[in-house]
């Protein structure tokens, strides 16, 4: 009897020698891994346009109704993101947000992505529905901010920086399209000889929808 | 002046006038019958009803139990469910069923995996559709793990209730390891929605195997060391042994599944009696005890969690190439860099992420043998997006009827071992 009490002993008295395995947390940050989900941010292109295009799939997808979206106009005065429509208030209530990262996974435009910073505590609820100038992030270095002047292309089709694997990495399958340029004749040919036709094939059935 | 007082009051068995007004007023306010403890008397001395839980850190949540008591030992015990009902089966029907996988791990929030696995198990019978065999054995890796993880808890939350320590601190930074693949594979930590229709999020990560590789390297010592500390340990024994033992007969007949039923002798595990997934492709064997009692539930779920790590060791081997979802794009959502080349995968993106799929109209019963026992998810569909009806059948719950025939009868102290070796998570008893 006293013999076992003594193994169970010996086991704890060897990890007095051991390294601990926890670290002090302020002072030291544990690394996350890549497709860690934490704070949200509303992405830019390049050119310091915003990447939202304001289409309300990330609230349509949000299974914790956390997300507002009011889509607005861009016109050649005043111009957001590229393309027709940008996002005029977007607006995540993080009590409300599971960090399920659907939203990121909706997004047709990798716009919006739940980066690393998982410290998103405060002292009051308002000051968690985080608005668009919280979201979204600085401008790239000799970028304009947004709203810019004039005219901008219609949306291209740029990989997202990131290298999470649920966006896009590297230049997209087939190679032909890898820089986010403005459309010149290769690219409009492309899309005109292979993209204009939705349904070329005849695979989206609606009525299996209905 | 307080002093005296006091002292005249103990010498002459007298109340103060007033404090004498202040008590008869509280009576009046509160009847005795409704006051904790209550005492009857009996023919053999009293009896009293004591509220154990709903926060009592040994009831592993917010349980509360009414104990009927005789001194130390418990006449009757009567559990009071409900305190943490979050109403998520009733949350499932207003989401749609690529929504509700950010709900399921909530449920049994320590095996998270095996939660979305159920309820996907479910939706795909009603799919008529099966997951590519690379999607099937990463599932059933995770899904070991997530027992093991699962058991990790267990054993440090039952010898800290039993008053060992250490184990608990040892289990837990084990558990860190596996928490660190869930969210290497997903992104978070516990709630990690990873399963889905047709297969799984994405593909695992490169390094997967590699970390799995470390715990299958570290992990047998470690439980080795947990049973150096308490197996034969005369305290533990002391403890455990002939304590809250039931028949199989009783256990049957209470519908107990998992480690409780299984250390009474019934050899019962989904994995081998009905087996789902891939588990007929792996060589594992079933724990069984013999007297059903706390220290055999102990021994069954020590060697369950080595025995997950041996179909961890064979799945790893074997992880098939190949997609890791289906390629319907009706259900599962076309991969991202599609959607910027083709038309038709950006309106499929569009369709799925604003309306979902549609799910044929009928139901479709899917159990897995959870950590804690059979959990199943009956799963009702009217034909649109959203489930018609979603039923869990939660081990945890089912497995809490046995806690009056374990325990009734017993000292108090002994309660408390028996709550532990149930393992009942509340997130899935009050769902």
């Amino acid at each position: 009897m006293l013999g076992e009490m003594l193994r169970g002993l010996g086991t704890t008295f060897k990890h007095i020698f051991k390294k601990p395995v926890t670290i002090s947390y302020p002072d030291v940050k544990r690394p996350v891994f890549e497709r860690f989900r934490g704070r949200h941010e509303l992405k830019r292109h390049p050119n310091g346009l915003e990447r939202c295009i304001g289409c309300s799939l990330c609230s349509a997808a949000c299974p914790a109704d956390a997300i507002y979206v009011v889509p607005a106009e861009n016109n050649n005065e005043v111009r957001f993101s590229p393309g027709e429509r940008y996002a005029e208030v977007y607006e995540i209530n993080m009590i409300r947000c599971i960090f399920c990262g659907f939203c990121e996974e909706a997004c047709p435009v990798d716009a919006i992505v739940l980066e690393h910073n998982y410290e998103i505590s405060s002292y009051s609820r308002e000051a968690m529905i985080y608005t668009k100038e919280m979201l979204l992030v600085p401008p790239p270095p000799g970028a304009q901010d947004v709203p810019q002047r004039g005219f901008a292309p219609p949306p291209q089709f740029m990989p997202s920086p990131s290298s999470h694997p649920n966006r896009v990495e590297g230049p997209p399958p087939g190679g032909r399209i890898t820089t986010y340029v403005a459309a010149d004749e290769e690219t409009t040919d492309y899309v005109r000889a292979n993209l204009m036709d939705a349904d070329r094939d005849n695979k989206i059935d609606d009525e299996d929808y209905r | 002046m307080g002093v005296i007082e006091n002292v005249s009051r103990w010498i002459l068995g007298r109340e103060a006038p007033e404090e004498e007004l202040e008590r008869e007023h509280l009576e009046r306010l509160q009847p005795k019958d409704q006051l904790m403890p209550t005492w009857e008397e009996g023919e053999e001395g009293g009896k009293m009803v004591l509220s154990m839980g709903p926060q009592h850190p040994s009831t592993h949540g917010v349980l509360r139990l009414e104990l009927e008591m005789e001194g130390e030992r418990v006449l009757k015990i009567t559990p009071d469910v409900g305190y943490l009902h979050t109403g998520i089966e009733k949350t499932f029907e207003t989401l749609r069923y690529d929504q509700g996988t950010a709900l399921t791990p909530r449920i049994d929030y320590l095996s998270p995996m095996n939660n979305t696995w159920c309820f996907i198990m479910a939706v795909e019978k009603l799919l008529e559709i099966t997951p590519p065999p690379r999607a099937e054995y990463v599932r059933v890796i995770l899904g070991e793990l997530t027992r093991i993880n699962s058991h990790l808890v267990w054993l440090a939350t039952h010898a800290l209730d039993i008053g060992a320590m250490s184990v608990f601190l040892y289990c837990f930074r084990e558990r860190e390891m596996i928490l660190d693949i869930y969210e290497m594979v997903s992104g978070a930590r516990m709630m990690d929605s990873y399963y889905r229709a047709g297969g799984l999020a994405w593909d695992i990560p490169p390094g997967f195997i590699e970390a799995v590789q470390a715990i299958l390297d570290i992990l047998p010592a470690r439980i080795d060391e947990y049973e150096s500390l308490l197996t034969r340990n005369p305290i533990w024994m002391e403890r455990t042994q002939n304590v809250g033992a039931i028949s199989a007969e009783k256990a049957l007949a209470l519908s107990a599944t998992g480690p409780a039923l299984r250390a009474t002798g019934v050899p019962w595990d989904l994995r081998k009696t009905m087996p789902y997934s891939v588990y007929e492709a792996f060589d594992f064997e079933i724990p069984v005890g013999s007297r059903g009692d706390v220290y055999d539930r102990y021994l069954v779920r020590m060697e369950e969690m080595r025995q997950s790590l041996r179909i961890i060791e064979q799945g790893i081997r074997v992880i098939p190439r190949g997609p890791f979802r289906i390629d319907n794009h009706k259900i599962a959502p076309p991969p991202k860099e599609e959607i910027y080349l083709s038309m038709e995968a950006l309106i499929h993106h569009f369709k799925l992420w604003t309306e979902g799929f549609r799910v044929p109209p009928g139901e479709a019963y899917a159990a897995i043998e959870s950590p804690r026992g059979e959990l199943g998810f009956y799963v009702v569909s009217d034909g649109s997006a959203k489930p018609c009806r979603v039923h869990v059948r939660g081990p945890s719950f089912i497995n809490l009827q046995l806690i009056g025939p374990m325990s009734e009868g017993g000292l108090v102290a002994d309660l408390v071992a028996v709550i532990a070796s149930l393992d009942p998570v509340l997130g899935e008893v009050d769902r």
